[in-house]
C-alpha cells in the first residue's frame, strides 16, 4: 500500500446476521486520479471480497454506481477522492431506499413507477403509419421540447435527494415524471391523456413541494424539479380549460 | 433469502442539510406574509371606520415591538419574493424555436416587474 492512506466509512448490512446497519472503516490508497469507485473496488478485491455494490461503466452513463458520498447522493465513479481527501468519506446506499445488503438497495418500487408513465411513444390506435411511410420526421425545435428529459440514466440519485420520496413511499418521484415529460411533449406521441391518469394522481406531481434537490444532484442536468412544475402548469391549464361551456366532457 | 432493511425516515430530515433548511424557511415565509396581509385588512377596515380609528391603527404600528414585527415579516418577504423568483425558469419554459430564452432574462421580468408594481403604488400612496 502506498503511504498515503485515506478513510472510507462503509454502511455494511448482512440481513443473514445483522439486525440494522453499522459502518465499518477501511483505510485505502489515496491517489489523486482514484474516484470513489476506485476505493471501493479496491477494497472489494483486497480487503473484503463480501462488500456488496453495484457498478457497471465507470464513466457516468450506466447508472449503476450511485451511493450517498457524505451524505449527497453522487455517481461514486464520478468523484473523486481528493474532494474531500484527508477527511473521512462515508459511504451509505441511496437514501430512502430500503437495504437488500450493504450498498446495495432494492429497487422494484422505482421500476414499478417508471412503468407506471408509460415511457414509451404511443400512437391513438389506428394512427400509426405503416412501416412503408417510413419514420415520423421531427424539427429540430420539435426535438429541443423533450432533449433534455430523455438524458436521464435512471440512477436515481433524484429519488435519494427527495425528502417527499423519503416521507411518502407511494410519490411516483422525480425521475419517472421526467421521463412521462419526456413522451408528452414528444410531437410523435398521443399519450398524454394516459399518462395524466397517472401524473396528475394523487401521488404524481402535486405530491411535489418543489425542494428542487433533485435537479441539484441530477448528473445528467435533466432538471427533474422543472419537469414536476412544468407538469402542474399543463394539468391546471387542462382543468380551467375542463371548465370552457365549449370543453370536450 | 431477502430480508431488506428499511431506514426510519428521521424526524430531523429537514434540518440534515442547507438546501432543506432553506426550503423549510421559504415555506414558512408564507405563513408571516398571509399574517402580514391579515394586518393590511385590519388596516384597510380601520379605514373605513374613519380617520380617528385609521391615525389610532397608524400610532400602535409605531410602537417598537409593532416595527420588530415589521422588520422579521420584511426579511421573510424578501426571502419568499426572491427565491420563487429565482424558481420561475423551471416553471415557465419560454423558447423561441430551438433556444430557450435565458433563465436570467425569464428570473429578471420578475424583478422588472415587481419593480414597476412598486413604484406605481409608492407613486399612488406618497402622491
Amino acid at each position: 500500500m502506498p503511504d498515503e492512506t485515506t478513510t472510507l466509512e462503509i454502511l455494511r448490512y448482512h440481513p443473514e446476521t445483522d439486525k440494522e446497519p453499522s459502518f465499518q472503516t477501511f483505510e485505502v490508497p489515496y491517489r489523486d486520479d482514484w474516484v470513489v469507485l476506485d476505493a471501493i473496488n479496491w477494497i472489494k478485491e483486497y480487503v473484503d471480497g463480501t462488500l456488496t455494490y453495484r457498478w457497471s461503466c465507470r464513466m457516468g452513463v450506466c447508472g449503476s454506481c450511485g451511493m450517498m458520498v457524505n451524505g449527497t447522493p453522487r455517481l461514486t465513479c464520478a468523484v473523486f477522492l481528493n474532494e474531500f481527501h484527508p477527511d473521512p468519506i462515508r459511504i451509505e446506499p441511496l437514501a430512502y431506499f430500503p437495504i437488500e445488503r450493504d450498498l446495495v438497495t432494492v429497487m422494484d418500487s422505482f421500476m414499478e413507477k417508471l412503468e407506471s408513465v408509460k415511457p414509451w411513444l404511443i400512437r391513438n390506435e389506428g394512427e400509426e403509419k405503416p412501416l412503408e411511410e417510413g419514420e415520423y420526421l421531427q424539427s429540430p425545435a420539435q426535438l429541443a421540447r423533450y432533449k433534455q428529459f430523455s438524458m436521464c440514466i435512471n440512477c436515481m440519485l433524484c429519488y435519494a435527494a427527495c425528502p417527499v420520496t423519503g416521507l411518502e413511499s407511494e410519490f411516483i418521484g422525480p425521475a419517472a415524471i421526467a421521463l412521462g415529460m419526456r413522451y408528452n411533449h414528444d410531437s410523435r406521441d398521443q399519450g398524454r391523456e394516459q399518462r395524466q391518469e397517472v401524473l396528475a394522481s394523487d401521488d404524481g406531481i402535486w405530491k411535489c413541494t418543489f425542494v428542487g434537490e433533485c435537479s441539484e444532484v441530477c448528473p445528467k442536468n435533466v432538471d427533474p424539479a422543472g419537469a414536476i412544475q412544468q407538469a402542474k402548469v399543463e394539468s391546471t391549464i387542462d382543468w380551467y380549460t375542463s371548465l370552457l361551456p365549449w370543453a370536450k366532457k | 433469502m431477502s430480508k431488506p432493511y428499511t431506514p426510519p425516515m428521521p424526524r430531523n430530515w429537514w434540518n440534515t442539510n442547507s438546501a432543506f433548511r432553506l426550503f423549510m424557511l421559504r415555506e414558512l415565509s408564507s405563513v408571516f406574509v398571509a399574517l402580514f396581509v391579515l394586518e393590511l385588512l385590519c388596516f384597510v377596515s380601520q379605514v373605513r371606520r374613519g380617520d380617528e380609528a385609521m391615525n389610532e391603527f397608524v400610532k400602535s404600528l409605531k410602537h417598537p415591538l409593532f416595527m420588530l414585527w415589521h422588520a422579521i415579516v420584511l426579511g421573510f418577504a424578501l426571502l419568499h419574493s426572491i427565491t420563487w423568483f429565482n424558481l420561475t425558469p423551471k416553471v415557465m419554459v419560454i423558447r423561441r424555436g430551438e433556444e430557450r430564452v435565458p433563465d436570467v432574462l425569464v428570473a429578471g421580468s420578475n424583478y422588472v416587474a415587481c419593480l414597476v408594481v412598486s413604484v406605481v403604488l409608492w407613486w399612488i400612496v406618497g402622491g
